[in-house]
């Protein structure tokens, strides 16, 4: 794939910045509490703040000992406790715990607390109501945006999707302003700013905002555009099973913060490893894009190239040996150590991926897609359902079937989530209200009342209120509308023509040339056309709340092809994928910027409600 | 020119000048004499009460606002109580402190602003005496009560008293005291009688001046400099201790006049800023009724004789001498002045003047002068010291003739920087329209924006080129400030001028100008001038204080801002009662569903009502389901699923509903089970459980599970099942449990079968002997003799 890429290509900005400014604020903030501390964080926050700050780095600033949140009492020595943790009520609350404990047992301490990305007053209210505000002090680490790679920058904050989409609490949306804040006045001016969602539009007037209250410098632009999308505008892409390497690898091993643990059966030790998945490890750099049919050849090539480097020794003389030594071995070790793992994965991914079910199931998920054979999707699913394969993936099935059927039927709506119930138990009830209050999982309206309402109302009162009816009826029933946006923007390739997998056409390929993710189709259309223009139909469909702005002109050519793509509520693998080959194919480069990176099962076990 | 260094007096090393500042424009019948005099610092204003005691009620005093230079700003009668002390703070607001402990505060033009109290109980012991201070806090007052305590509030615009503890032995008021301010602690140091005490929130305690005999007597006068840096003390005995303010170090102790045996009027320390390193050494200017004193670190002093009563006010560098016809600033002369008209003096600088001198009268010597500075490449300096000496000039001939010389200078040099030329040029210009006598005062914008010559002010931001941001801006917010005051102007008027005057200059905010609207009493012209605020976050808190909080609550959710939304939501809940409380909400969907998420964390109830309030049977039926979960009694729990199936059908939800119903159903019939079946059921929990623990090789979980309850179905289950497993090792663990019947077997199951020999034979039980038997084999001769022992003897029983 390497060879179509277009050479003029242009380099990506430098974010390790983003590292360096983070650190260096944290090292500020650790030194405002001088002498020596116990540092207390948050286990959501241990993998970025390792990209960020090791332990050694800590150690020389007066860190003692380092501990992880666990709402349990401490058992620090120290007299001064220092607690990293995200802006949540509860763990708050637990440190005026900690410190009322304290307290009572006649122990003096200095506590303070540093809130990353930035404090709530919801916070700062909890403080005060236990009676800690002078006792405990609070600060800011403005640590908005982590580069997990050279082109993908996460906020790592996965309870987004479901405060916002699902709460309807909108406290991130600040943050996401603040992110493109940060990123604007380092690596701004954009040219121009593209968006789609409710969520896109806050976080854009967000920035707005901050940016017109801010100074303004000028500086020479290093990305051209940006565009902003809500996860809801698109739920089939991640609903979908992956089947690119890095997606796969994910979906099976969990990547965390760019970093995947293989187990004992991986490593073919008996111990798991830790590996860093990014672009500096040249085996999986080559095969991450790779659709899965594809990845077993080129390791098996890469092997024999490894081979034949080690074979140069025979035949050396001294002097050359030497050089080898010192020069290739330690690069041909590594490249043979991460060799020798990703084989691993693949056999692991493979055991579980070629058996006869999974084909069965990409088959099921292939047909929704395109909206054939129906009736045995539901029989495939009930199936699924009956055997308990997995709570998550049969609820996967369901909202996937709901989505590009725009709803289901009332008789199979019950009957299928009667049969949810019996299975997986009861306490699945608000998992599916949640579920329908999201528009994943939901009965079809009879008719089609609602549109035919709208548009007669539409036509009585001016634009406003009309936009905002459509506003009111759209979140009444939040149709999918998957099968006429598909059509229009031909998003299920016909399935007639072979696809060949290796020499890949379009972005459909992540799906196995089944399907072009919606989010990075409309994206590609957008740049394309420079705007929404001619797309009028397809944002109908997607409930509107499209913009687009032009900004100052300032990036010079090169930069105008770097384009930054804000997810709202997370992004998968897949789509980075098919965006890196987008730009590939087109002589972008794609910067994606996720609120978390987020897959099928992180996307449904966010929104499952059957535990307290 | 020649005279300059006239009015010069050598003290120690360095020199120091009296300065006419004005010739005092004002008419005082009385002079200073019997009145309360305070002047602001930085050449501020000065009020002027007359006999401020007297307490005849036919005859008012009156209270008298002048500009430094003594133009009369405002006079009005004193109506209110007898005043103890004025004061000004530090944006030049009058302070009077009244005996009953009120402060009333008044703006530069007379007219009352608001007023507040140094606390209830002064009004029974009254105020004895007050002090105003100024602290990186702003402007604070102390007073000390009748009955000898001292009361601090260190900002009175953020008022918070704090009484002070008690000092031991003190009647009445002390006999000096001054408040300091060190290491962001306010205190006050005081004399008793022979003891000196510094007092703060905590504690008081007695502390002694190094370097200060006890034969000094009894201290009766200190002073503080202006940076509280310096510490001035006076004894009865006539003994000046200079020291540093927080009595570590002593400076010097003299005898500086030794007939002067009667105690000075007042004291003040004079300080300069020196550019000397290190030579930093405080003065005391001593004032008696008829003579003044400036007394160094050594016996050295100045004597000026005063014909009138005077009032000093200490300055950041040096000390303003106010009498009752003209106005000087006694100050020590600025090194650089002293380098270049020194007499004889050969420093660049001088020599640069006297080149232009020669040069202006057409002499060839000035050649001469210059060549002898060139030939030292002290040109740059020389000009440098012209340009630095001129800005500490207060005539203008002399800043003049010192700016020619620079630029004479100038012109021989190639690369030398202008800017400080020009800057100089343009603050002197400023500096001295400002010292106009109808301006009259020495600086800067900001105070000349508060004596509103607001066109004045605007075009010295302008051509001082400071930034729109700090200069102009602030102008156009006092002249604002000021304009909403107007009362006869309508409110539609005023706020139409302020937008068109503010317009959307940088810095200005609107909400500042509005607050302000609203202290006066003008809540519409304040909502009005809002609407021009463009970021929420400014509006919302002033709403919120004009009890606007649905206005407030629609600008804090258009904001976007949750944390803006938040606070006006928990404003709201403690001010207004629940259901309306909750009906505002209903409207404001952000706000709820961000007030819910609170309550699920915080509240449950509550988010149980709003739910009940809003008829929302399906999230209340939700509720009731989460609630149940929580249950761990049956009862509880299938009444909350009862409640929730009411929900469910009140919302025809009949899905849910029978849903629920199928739980309650089931969780019945689970109990009916354990009730019929018992120990069986749960018998099958725990192999469930064990079966899996294994398998997982989850050993610890196990060993706890196995110790977290009797096992209903014994320890020997356990020994199989890990030994299943192949973990002989935990296997062995449970052996022990196993009940006595059961022990042959579990020793046999682990493959012990010395362990199983002993077993049986404890028990004597025949089969089981033989089972252990069966299981030996040759090799195993010890076991079975001794098995077959036991037999025997059993056998013989």
């Amino acid at each position: 794939m390497a060879n179509s890429a277009r050479r003029d290509s242009p380099e990506l900005p430098d974010f390790s910045l983003l590292k360096r400014l983070a650190r260096d604020q944290l090292i500020y903030l650790l030194e405002q509490l001088p002498g020596k501390k116990d540092l207390f964080i948050e286990a959501d926050l241990m993998s970025p703040l390792d990209r960020i700050a090791n332990v050694s780095t800590l150690k020389q600033h007066e860190v003692d000992k380092l501990y992880k949140v666990e709402y349990k009492p401490v058992v620090s020595t120290s007299d001064q406790l220092c607690f990293l943790i995200r802006p949540r009520i509860q763990t708050v609350k637990w440190i005026c715990d900690v410190a009322n404990a304290d307290k009572a047992a006649g122990k003096f301490r200095r506590y303070k607390i540093i809130f990353t990305p930035q404090k709530f007053y919801a916070c700062e209210a909890v403080l005060e109501e236990q009676g800690m505000f002078g006792d405990v002090t609070t600060d800011e680490w403005a640590f908005y945006l982590l580069p997990l790679d050279d082109d993908i920058i996460s906020l790592e904050l996965p309870e987004f999707f479901r405060d916002n989409f699902l709460a309807g609490d909108q406290r991130w949306m600040r943050t996401a302003g603040s992110a493109l804040h940060l990123l604007h006045s380092l690596y701004g001016p954009f040219s121009k700013v593209y968006g789609i969602g409710r969520y896109s539009k806050m976080a854009y007037e967000s920035w707005r905002e901050q940016v017109e209250q801010g100074e303004q410098r000028a500086r020479q632009a290093e990305i051209g555009n940006v565009f902003l999308i809500d996860r809801d505008v698109d739920f089939v892409t991640p609903l979908c099973s992956q089947v690119v390497y890095e997606g796969l690898v994910d979906d099976i091993f969990r990547i965390k913060c760019g970093c995947v643990e293989f187990s004992p059966d991986v490593t073919a030790s008996d111990k798991s490893v830790k590996v860093m998945l990014n672009s500096q490890d040249k085996v999986f750099n080559e095969i991450r894009n790779e659709h899965f049919s594809n990845v077993f050849g080129f390791l098996s090539q890469k092997a024999r190239n490894l081979q034949t480097a080690y074979d140069k020794r025979r035949g050396m003389d001294i002097k050359q040996m030497k050089t080898f030594v010192s020069e290739e071995l330690k690069g041909l070790k590594q490249e043979h150590r991460l060799l020798s793992l990703h084989i691993g994965a693949s056999e692991s991914i493979m055991k579980k991926k070629t058996k006869q079910d999974f084909q069965e199931l990409l088959k099921t998920e292939h047909s929704l897609l395109e909206g054939f054979e129906i009736r045995e999707c539901i029989s495939y699913i009930e199936e699924h359902i009956s055997r308990q394969v997995s709570m998550i993936e049969s609820l996967r099935l369901l909202c996937l079937l709901s989505i590009t059927e725009n709803g289901l039927l009332p008789k199979d709506f019950r009957s299928l989530k009667a049969q949810y119930l019996q299975s997986y138990g009861v306490d699945h009830l608000l998992t599916f209200s949640n579920l329908r209050q999201l528009g994943l999982l939901v009965e079809q309206q009879p008719g089609e009342t609602l549109t035919v309402m709208e548009s007669r109302v539409g036509k009585l009162v001016n634009d406003k209120t009309a936009g905002k009816l459509t506003d009111a009826f759209s979140s009444l029933a939040k149709k999918s509308n998957f099968r006429a946006l598909s059509r229009k923007l031909n998003l299920v390739p016909k399935s007639d023509e072979e696809y060949d997998l290796r020499v890949p056409r379009d972005m459909a390929y992540i799906f196995s040339g089944a399907y072009v993710p919606l989010s990075c189709k409309l994206i590609e259309q957008v740049l394309e056309r420079d705007g929404w223009t001619g797309l009028e139909e397809v944002t109908r469909l997607l409930n509107g709340n499209e913009f687009a702005v032009t900004g100052s002109n300032g990036a010079k050519n090169d930069a105008q092809r770097i384009i930054l793509v804000m997810f709202l509520g997370g992004c998968t693998f897949s789509e980075i994928s098919a965006l890196r080959f987008l730009g590939r194919e087109k002589g972008y480069k794609f910067i994606v910027v996720t609120t978390a990176i987020t897959n099928s099962s992180r996307l449904i076990e966010s929104l499952l409600d059957n535990h307290v | 020119m020649a005279f300059i260094t006239a009015n010069w007096n050598p003290l120690g090393e360095a020199f120091y000048r009296k300065t006419e500042l004005y010739e005092m424009c004002w008419t005082l019948r009385d002079g200073l004499r019997d009145s309360l005099v305070a002047a602001a610092p930085y050449g501020g204003p000065i009020a002027l009460l007359r006999e401020p005691l007297r307490r005849s009620p036919s005859s008012r005093p009156q209270l008298e606002i002048y500009s430094a230079s003594g133009v009369g700003i405002a006079s009005f009668p004193w109506k209110s109580g007898p005043v103890v002390q004025l004061g000004w703070t530090v944006s030049d607001e009058l302070l009077c402190i009244q005996e009953d402990g009120s402060v009333l505060i008044y703006d530069l033009f007379g007219s009352f602003k608001r007023h507040f109290s140094m606390g209830q109980e002064v009004v029974q012991t009254q105020v004895l005496e007050a002090k105003v201070f100024h602290s990186p806090y702003g402007t604070g007052v102390a007073i000390v009560t009748g009955s000898s305590r001292f009361t601090l509030a260190t900002n009175i615009d953020d008022l918070k008293l704090r009484r002070l503890p008690e000092v031991p032995g003190l009647q009445g008021k002390p006999s000096c005291w001054v408040v300091l301010t060190q290491d962001r602690q306010t205190k006050v140091l005081l004399s008793n009688g022979l003891d000196l005490y510094i007092v703060d929130n905590t504690s008081c305690t007695a502390v002694v001046p190094p370097g200060l005999s006890p034969q000094a007597g009894s201290v009766v006068h200190m002073s503080v400099s202006f940076s509280y840096k310096y510490l001035a003390l006076f004894t009865d005995s006539g003994h000046l201790w200079t020291g540093t303010s927080n009595l570590f170090t002593c400076l010097s102790v003299c005898l500086p006049v030794c007939l002067c045996i009667y105690q000075p009027l007042y004291l003040s320390l004079c300080l300069t800023r020196c550019r000397r390193p290190k030579s930093q050494q405080p003065s005391v200017v001593l004032m008696w009724d008829r003579l003044l004193l400036v007394a160094g670190v050594c016996n050295d002093t100045i004597q000026f004789p005063l014909e009138d009563p005077c009032v000093l006010i200490g300055e950041l560098d040096g000390v303003r001498i106010i009498s009752s016809t003209n106005q000087e600033l006694l100050q020590e002369v600025p090194l650089v002045c002293q380098d270049i008209f020194k007499i004889a003096s050969m420093a660049p600088g001088a020599l640069l003047l006297e080149a232009h001198r020669e040069y202006e009268k057409l002499s060839q010597k000035a050649d001469e002068y210059l060549r002898e500075i060139k030939e030292q490449s002290m040109l740059g300096e020389a000009v440098k010291q012209c340009v630095e000496a001129a800005g500490h000039e207060y005539d203008t001939n002399t800043q003049k003739s010192l700016m020619r010389a620079a630029s004479f200078g100038k012109c021989f040099l190639t690369d030398f920087s202008p800017d400080q030329f020009v800057s100089t040029c343009r603050e002197l210009r400023v500096l001295n329209s400002v010292r106009e006598s109808s301006v009259g005062l020495p600086l800067t914008h900001a105070q000349l924006v508060y004596r509103q010559f607001y066109p004045l002010a605007i075009e010295i931001c302008r051509y001082l080129k400071i930034p729109d941001y700090q200069g102009v801006s602030r102008v156009l917010k006092h002249w604002a400030s000021c304009k909403v005051q107007q009362k006869d102007l309508s409110d539609e008027a005023i706020a139409r001028a302020v937008c068109v005057k503010v317009g959307d200059s940088p810095g200005v905010s609107y909400s500042d100008i509005a607050a302000r609207a609203y202290e006066c009493g003008r809540t519409e012209l304040a909502i009005k001038l809002l609407d021009f605020e463009a970021r929420s976050g400014e509006q919302v808190p002033l709403l919120l204080k004009m009890k606007r909080s649905q206005l407030a609550l629609c600008k804090a959710v258009e904001s976007g801002d949750t944390d803006l939304v938040y606070t006006v939501v928990s404003y709201l809940k403690n001010e207004m009662n629940r259901g309306d409380f909750f009906m505002t909400l209903r409207n404001q969907p952000v706000a709820l569903s961000l007030y819910r998420q609170f309550c699920k964390l915080q509240e449950q109830e509550t988010l149980k009502d709003l739910y009940n309030q809003d008829d929302d049977h399906q999230e209340l039926a939700n509720y009731y389901v989460t609630a149940s979960y929580k249950e761990k009694r049956l009862e509880s729990r299938l009444s909350l699923l009862q409640s929730a199936v009411d929900e469910y059908n009140k919302a025809k939800n009949e899905f849910a509903a029978k849903a629920t119903e199928d739980e309650m159903r089931l969780l019945r019939f689970q109990r009916k089970l354990d009730d019929e079946k018992g120990a069986g059921l749960l018998g099958l929990y725990w192999w469930l459980k064990l079966k899996s623990l294994a398998e997982k090789e989850e050993w610890e979980e196990l060993e706890k599970f196995s110790k977290s309850k009797k096992s209903p179905i014994g320890y020997l289950a356990f020994v199989e099942v890990c030994m299943k497993c192949n973990n002989k090792y935990e296997a062995k663990k449970y052996v022990s449990k196993v009940t006595p019947e059961q022990k042959v077997k579990a020793h046999l199951a682990v493959s012990d079968l010395e362990g199983a020999a002993d077993a049986a034979i404890e028990r004597r039980n025949e089969a089981e002997m033989g089972a252990v038997l069966s299981r030996c084999s040759a090799s195993d001769r010890l076991v079975i003799d001794r098995l077959n022992r036991a037999r025997a003897g059993a056998a013989k029983k």
